[in-house]
């Protein structure tokens, strides 16, 4: 294996979580939401991936339930900021604590056991070509969903009426209610899908980065993807290139400490945070293409005039 | 507001005597946890300790733990909540609950606190840590006989005197079977993140390394090491579940007969402020099973191990030379406690440079 396809190899595992989690919950703050809750998503996706799959055999279906376990423990977080109007910081922080402590919670009889790994594509002939095989044909299948899904994203906001509409919802909620589209209904949508992906990118976790259940297993990669997703001026191709950048500053500065260099381990952690946010700040300079692209409506509650 | 007080006041005697009255019949053991008790390493094994306390006390004692308690005001908050409900033993079980527990100690003398890995003492404030870096040693030497290529990988934490005494003492091992053995360390600047452990094992696998060791918590790079093929050392607890064909060994914390001791000591009035620095001989380290390797490194393992235990054999014993050639420790000298508690430099045959 060479050093080039070792180091790609690596990128594509740190920064496949962060590209699903953050490619959600740009769809969310579009519409207007801000949830804070990504990690307690992830956690709980997580754990219930792991859970699943060990117990089942089958990694596809814990993947499955880690997609639906995000989903189902952000509605009380629908229910909060959508029904009650409630402040959504608030919220949002809260699910991402109650997600954290409640898969640690469930999760205490899973610590120490081994996980069943999700299986890698292989197709035969295609994925044993030295360096092009295993680099584009040799991943699990959330490696290609969330590519897949960044470009459905991408394609359903700008190209589609249901994204217009989205995205109107996001920028005036007012207008768009008085247009007759129901902000609430499709700011519950878009938080559940927001949900689905985050519980996608921590069943990746625990099922094929680091097969294990073990709690606070995210370790802040929650609070990266909310990130990418600001940075990124919440452009979805942004996000793709912003959770890749992150990884692959964060795998070289891995590589350079193994070369013994002798660099400050501190400053290498800091070093992808410090590379993503200025590279996304020079590719947003356009002021004006930036403010088009913020969702104006972000963070505050809607109640319908009666 | 004096209401208020006399209310409170009268609350707080109330269940101050409820504690007096449960602490009289059994002794209320408490501990602080940095992590939470499933990280399966460093919090893990306190819990495991805690427990064992209770199987061998049985109802003369009762325990309790808070966990994932930040070092800073919310450690004053959980020691003062533990000492208050009637707790007589106290273990604050992360290096940065020290002034904190000298603070807290300050206003209970009454009750015994026990802080670990740090230095400071109290005439009811004792201190005691483990030598982990003898297991280290041995697993250096097994390293040595193993790896085919004379290259490890070493994940680390952070760059503490603790970790770069783990990392000597591995070289030295490893020097003492092959002189030009080497090692690649990465620093992951996180006791625990799994997948950031996982990435530095492929990426010191990818330099060349083909025999893994970490001092971070979590069994990440054990499954790494499985999965492609080559061998590592666990960490903390035994993680063969995780490798059953990488794993060679493991460096078991094992806190257990020290919590024991300590529990009776109590109970039976002896308990003095003292400081325990314990490893093999004291069986605050364990070694997990010799696998994976042939017999005859199996047998130089289990004959370190026991020259260790018996005191024959210090890994920290000179000639020992830093990086840049200069002699720390004489021929036939013991490297000193002190010197070893606070090592900040790296020995010859280390090519990295270390990170202050």
């Amino acid at each position: 294996m060479s050093g080039l396809e070792a180091f790609l190899l690596t990128v594509i595992a740190a920064a496949t979580p962060l590209l699903l989690a953050a490619t959600g919950e740009l769809v969310v703050e579009r519409s207007g939401v801000l949830n804070l809750g990504v990690e307690g998503m992830m956690a709980m996706g997580a754990l219930t991936a792991f859970a699943v799959a060990n117990v089942s055999g089958s990694p596809l279906a814990g993947v499955l339930a880690g997609a639906i376990a995000g989903a189902v423990v952000a509605l009380p977080f629908v229910f909060l900021t959508q029904a009650l109007a409630a402040n959504q910081v608030a919220s949002g922080l809260a699910l991402a604590l109650f997600g954290l402590g409640l898969s640690g919670l469930f999760g205490e009889g899973f610590v120490g056991q081994p996980g069943v790994r999700l299986e890698r594509l292989h197709i035969p002939g295609v994925s044993d070509i030295p360096f092009i095989g295993p680099v584009l044909f040799g991943h699990d299948v959330l490696v290609y969903l969330s590519f897949l899904m960044t470009a459905a994203v991408a394609w359903f906001l700008f190209r589609t009426r249901p994204g217009l509409i989205l995205r109107a919802v996001g920028t005036n909620h007012h207008a768009a209610h008085a247009l007759g589209h129901p902000v609430r209904r499709v700011r519950t949508l878009a938080i559940l899908f927001g949900g689905l992906m985050a519980g996608l990118a921590g069943a990746y976790l625990s099922v094929s980065y680091t097969p294990q259940w073990v709690e606070d297993m995210t370790a802040g990669r929650g609070w990266i993807a909310l990130a990418l997703v600001v940075f990124a001026t919440w452009r979805p191709l942004r996000v793709l290139a912003g959770a890749y950048l992150f990884g692959a500053v964060w795998i070289l500065g891995l590589h350079a400490q193994a070369a013994g260099f002798g660099l400050p381990p501190q400053f290498l952690t800091a070093l992808p945070y410090l590379a993503t946010i200025v590279a996304l700040v020079l590719i947003a300079r356009n002021r004006t293409l930036t403010l088009t692209n913020t969702p104006a409506m972000i963070g505050q509650p809607f109640l319908p005039e009666r | 507001m004096r209401s208020t007080l006399k209310m409170t006041l009268a609350a707080a005697l109330v269940l101050g005597l409820a504690g007096a009255a449960q602490a009289e019949e059994k002794l209320k053991v408490g501990f602080i946890y940095v992590g939470p008790v499933g990280d399966h390493g460093w919090s893990y094994q306190h819990d495991q300790g805690r427990q064992a306390i209770e199987k061998a006390l049985g109802d003369k004692v009762q325990t309790s733990y808070l966990e994932k308690v930040p070092e800073g005001a919310d450690a004053e908050r959980a020691l003062e909540r533990l000492a208050r409900s009637g707790h007589k033993l106290i273990f604050a079980t992360s290096f940065g609950y020290m002034d904190t527990v000298l603070k807290v100690a300050k206003r209970h003398p009454e009750v015994k606190f026990e802080h670990a890995t740090g230095y400071k003492r109290a005439k009811n404030v004792a201190t005691y840590s483990s030598r982990f870096y003898e297991g280290r040693y041995i697993i250096g030497k097994i390293a040595a006989k193993v790896s085919k290529k004379g290259m490890a990988g070493y994940i680390a934490s952070f760059p503490i005197p603790e970790v770069v005494r783990g990392i000597n003492s591995f070289m030295l091992g490893a020097q003492s079977v092959n002189p030009q053995f080497r090692i690649k360390v990465v620093w992951v600047n996180s006791w625990y993140d799994p997948g950031k452990e996982a990435d530095a094992a492929k990426v010191l696998i990818a330099q060349g390394a083909d025999i893994l060791t970490q001092h971070t918590d979590s069994a990440a790079p054990m499954q790494v090491a499985e999965e492609k093929g080559i061998h590592a050392f666990g960490q903390a607890s035994d993680m063969i579940k995780f490798g059953p064909h990488a794993q060679l060994t493991a460096i078991i914390d094992n806190w257990a007969p020290y919590y024991i001791r300590r529990a009776k000591a109590v109970l039976t009035g002896t308990w003095k402020s003292e400081d325990t620095w314990g490893g093999l001989a004291a069986d605050m380290v364990r070694m997990a099973p010799y696998t994976n390797m042939p017999d005859d490194v199996k047998k130089m393992a289990e004959e370190t191990e026991e020259a260790i235990r018996s005191g024959k054999l210090h890994p920290f014993t000179g000639p020992i030379y830093d990086q840049d050639g200069k002699l720390r420790v004489k021929k036939g000298e013991v490297m000193a406690d002190k010197e070893l508690l606070g090592m900040n430099w790296y020995v010859k045959g280390i090519d990295d440079k270390l990170p202050k």
